[in-house]
């Protein structure tokens, strides 16, 4: 465990908390109606955002999903910039035209998410392509859920990637679950990752509850890609705790399932092991926590405050 | 001046933007293959010998494929030119046209740029229902992408660049019977129109439309082979007496209103002619603006002459009979001066 230092461990922590406390808080905003529209929450899904982008280079790229929210905290979206977003607020990172679905920062590397599942894939092979061709070394990275994986978008895309060799990881979070529907009736195979084969490219299943293990695996899978290695698909087995969006009891799913998939809570996971390792003490934990709390308190406050956008300018922004 | 086809002409267009611009690329089927075609109608024929497989990049038959890696590259600085073989085949790929190239901007609010041009071969050509639709006035129902429709060789050069500057998706569409292709993928219907086209850099800006014939009785619109049809139409017109003015609208989006309305006004009667199915089409939205914005100009009802509403049919006895022809229009600008 220990290849990082302990000030990289701990912020793998704080990123994971802060995802955590984001999304319950902003949870009860759903509640009371003040965001408007819906919400696809992260909750469960941590290690693998955090993980992921961790390995990432600051001028990496990554192109996300219908759950953004994780992705976007882990990749480094100011939360502020995020949290106005889901109020609709003129200060969010897409001046409120773009909503939970589609939250991004071109500026630090998050493409504007895209919510029809599996079409971002095709996007962040284009991504990868213009890499290649400017021979910048840089990498983007493809979330992409369980679904997705049977769109026709993943095979055209997995498989340009390979005759090309771009320097692409696509990293599917396998929750288990498109909607409602569960792997089992809408797929075969045990391991997504064993379609890789199909395209002749490395593919990796990893437990998407174990932070270390998202953040070794992608980091090969990086580095390689980095170097010219070409694509890699890892499939990161997760779950995620909340339904599918917020309007959805996840009445398809037995306690059983969800309670042991929580034993495994990422987070809780992760702090027990620094306990035992005393790499994290009770203090810094509280402290950590607190701060985070009051990065969340914060950011929606800055929501709260925000001004709405001047309903013309709607009509901004249809061309460049 | 030398004289071209519209295929050397659009060919010229990316070899000039290619030279001068570095972030230009082309990808698509068949277009760079040695001892291939040069693309279905040969437009890329020897680029990829002067310009490298870098540059000219050759796909999997995965239209997805093709239009989201475009829009990728676009977004991190490129100026992808993708192509489908045929237009029809664009609905392979709608949802990275209309879900994604046309929207990124405005949902990310105005964060990227979508600077991507998609060329795509339009028109029925005796292949059958699947290689023959007329798309272009599908594409205007869907705010953020540009609609590009050019009818001779001067026209496809200097809106190929202005779209391949632009900093938007286009789709460019090219009419298959106009192309002037030669060997062995000429075009047994095709029309040969050689035009002067300037061998210096000169562009047309989106947006504008042209009058190609001044008449001062009744105004057709209408674009690629209708056009020239039109224009053929309005020749035997000519003979009776009858005084056509025929406008090309060039750009579907954006739209040049204004020539349309100026000459309705001088002519009073519009018809319009549209290789496209009627309901719901590109006609009926010319119509509707003139009616909106010209109705106390008009002395006869506006009319549309379009493909009728059925799918392509293959023997050329039925295709040529659901197109419009230069018969029924000249038939359809009689009745209207009854």
């Amino acid at each position: 465990m220990i290849n990082l230092e302990k000030e990289k461990l701990l912020l793998l922590y704080k990123q994971m908390l802060s995802i955590r406390l984001f999304e319950d808080r902003i949870y009860h905003f759903f509640l009371q109606g003040i965001i408007p529209s819906t919400l696809h929450q992260y909750q469960g899904q941590e290690a693998i955002a955090v993980g992921v982008c961790t390995a990432l280079n600051k001028d990496d790229f990554i192109t996300s999903t219908h759950r953004p929210h994780g992705h976007a905290i882990a990749k480094g979206v100011p939360m502020k910039k995020i949290t106005a977003e889901l109020f609709g607020k003129v200060t969010g990172c897409c001046r409120a035209k773009g909503g939970s679905m589609h939250i991004g920062d071109y500026s630090i590397g998050m493409l504007p998410a895209i919510a029809i599942v599996g079409s971002g894939i095709p996007i962040a092979t284009g991504v990868a392509l213009a890499f290649k061709l400017k021979k910048t070394k840089q990498v983007v990275v493809s979330f992409f859920g369980d679904g997705a994986s049977n769109q026709g978008s993943f095979h055209e895309s997995l498989n340009m990637a390979a005759v090309y060799n771009l320097p692409v990881v696509y990293v599917c979070e396998n929750n288990l679950y498109g909607a409602s529907t569960h792997i089992s009736k809408v797929m075969k195979l045990e391991n997504i990752a064993d379609r890789a084969s199909a395209y002749g490219i490395p593919g990796i299943v990893a437990d998407g509850m174990d932070v270390l293990e998202i953040y070794r695996v992608t980091n090969e899978a990086v580095e390689r890609a980095r170097e010219g290695g070409g694509p890699t698909l890892i499939e990161c087995k997760t779950y995620r705790y909340s339904g599918h969006s917020r309007s959805d009891p996840a009445k398809y799913r037995p306690k059983e399932e969800v309670d042991f998939w929580k034993a495994k809570d990422p987070i809780l996971q992760f702090r027990r092991k620094m306990f035992e390792m005393n790499i994290l003490t009770q203090e810094e934990d509280e402290k950590i926590k607190s701060e985070v709390e009051k990065e969340v308190e914060v950011a929606i406050n800055f929501a709260i405050e925000s001004p709405l956008p001047s309903p013309e300018t709607a009509l901004e922004d249809v061309y460049a | 001046m030398p004289k071209l086809t519209i295929a050397e002409a659009i060919r010229e267009a990316l070899r000039e933007e290619m030279m001068r611009d570095s972030s230009v690329f082309l990808i698509g089927e068949d277009i760079g293959i040695p001892g291939g075609w040069g693309g279905p109608f040969t437009v890329t024929q020897g680029l990829a010998e002067e310009f490298g497989h870098e540059r000219v990049i050759d796909t999997p038959i995965s239209e997805t494929g093709i239009v989201g890696l475009a829009i990728g590259a676009a977004m991190m600085g490129f100026r992808p030119v993708a192509e489908v073989q045929y237009c029809d085949f664009l609905f392979c790929a709608m949802d990275q046209i209309a879900n994604q190239a046309a929207k990124l901007r405005y949902m990310s609010g105005g964060q990227v740029k979508v600077p991507l041009v998609l060329r795509a071969p339009t028109g029925a050509t005796g292949r059958g229902t699947q290689h023959a639709q007329s798309l272009e006035g599908l594409f205007i129902h869907i705010p953020g992408l540009k609609v590009v429709v050019p009818s001779t060789p001067y026209d496809a050069k200097g809106l190929l660049k202005s779209s391949i500057r632009d900093d938007n998706p286009v789709l460019f569409f090219e009419h298959k019977l106009l192309y002037g292709s030669r060997g062995a993928r000429k075009e047994r219907a095709g029309i040969e129109i050689l035009g002067e086209v300037p061998e210096e850099d000169y562009t047309i800006p989106l947006g504008i439309a042209d009058v190609k014939r001044v008449g001062k009785d009744i105004t057709i619109v209408a674009k690629l082979l209708m056009l020239h049809r039109s224009l053929e139409a309005a020749e035997e017109l000519s003979k009776e007496g009858i005084e056509v003015e025929v406008i090309d609208p060039r750009t579907l989006v954006p739209f040049d209103k204004e020539t349309i309305i100026n000459s309705v006004k001088k002519t009073n009667r519009l018809l319009i002619v549209d290789e496209g199915p009627k309901t719901g089409g590109w006609a009926a939205e010319v119509a509707a603006i003139i009616v909106e914005e010209a109705m106390d100009y008009l002395d006869a009802p506006v009319r549309r002459l379009c493909t009728y509403d059925v799918p392509i049919p293959f023997s050329p006895v039925l295709e040529s009979y659901v197109i419009p022809s230069k018969e029924r229009i000249i038939q359809a600008v009689k009745e209207m001066l009854m």
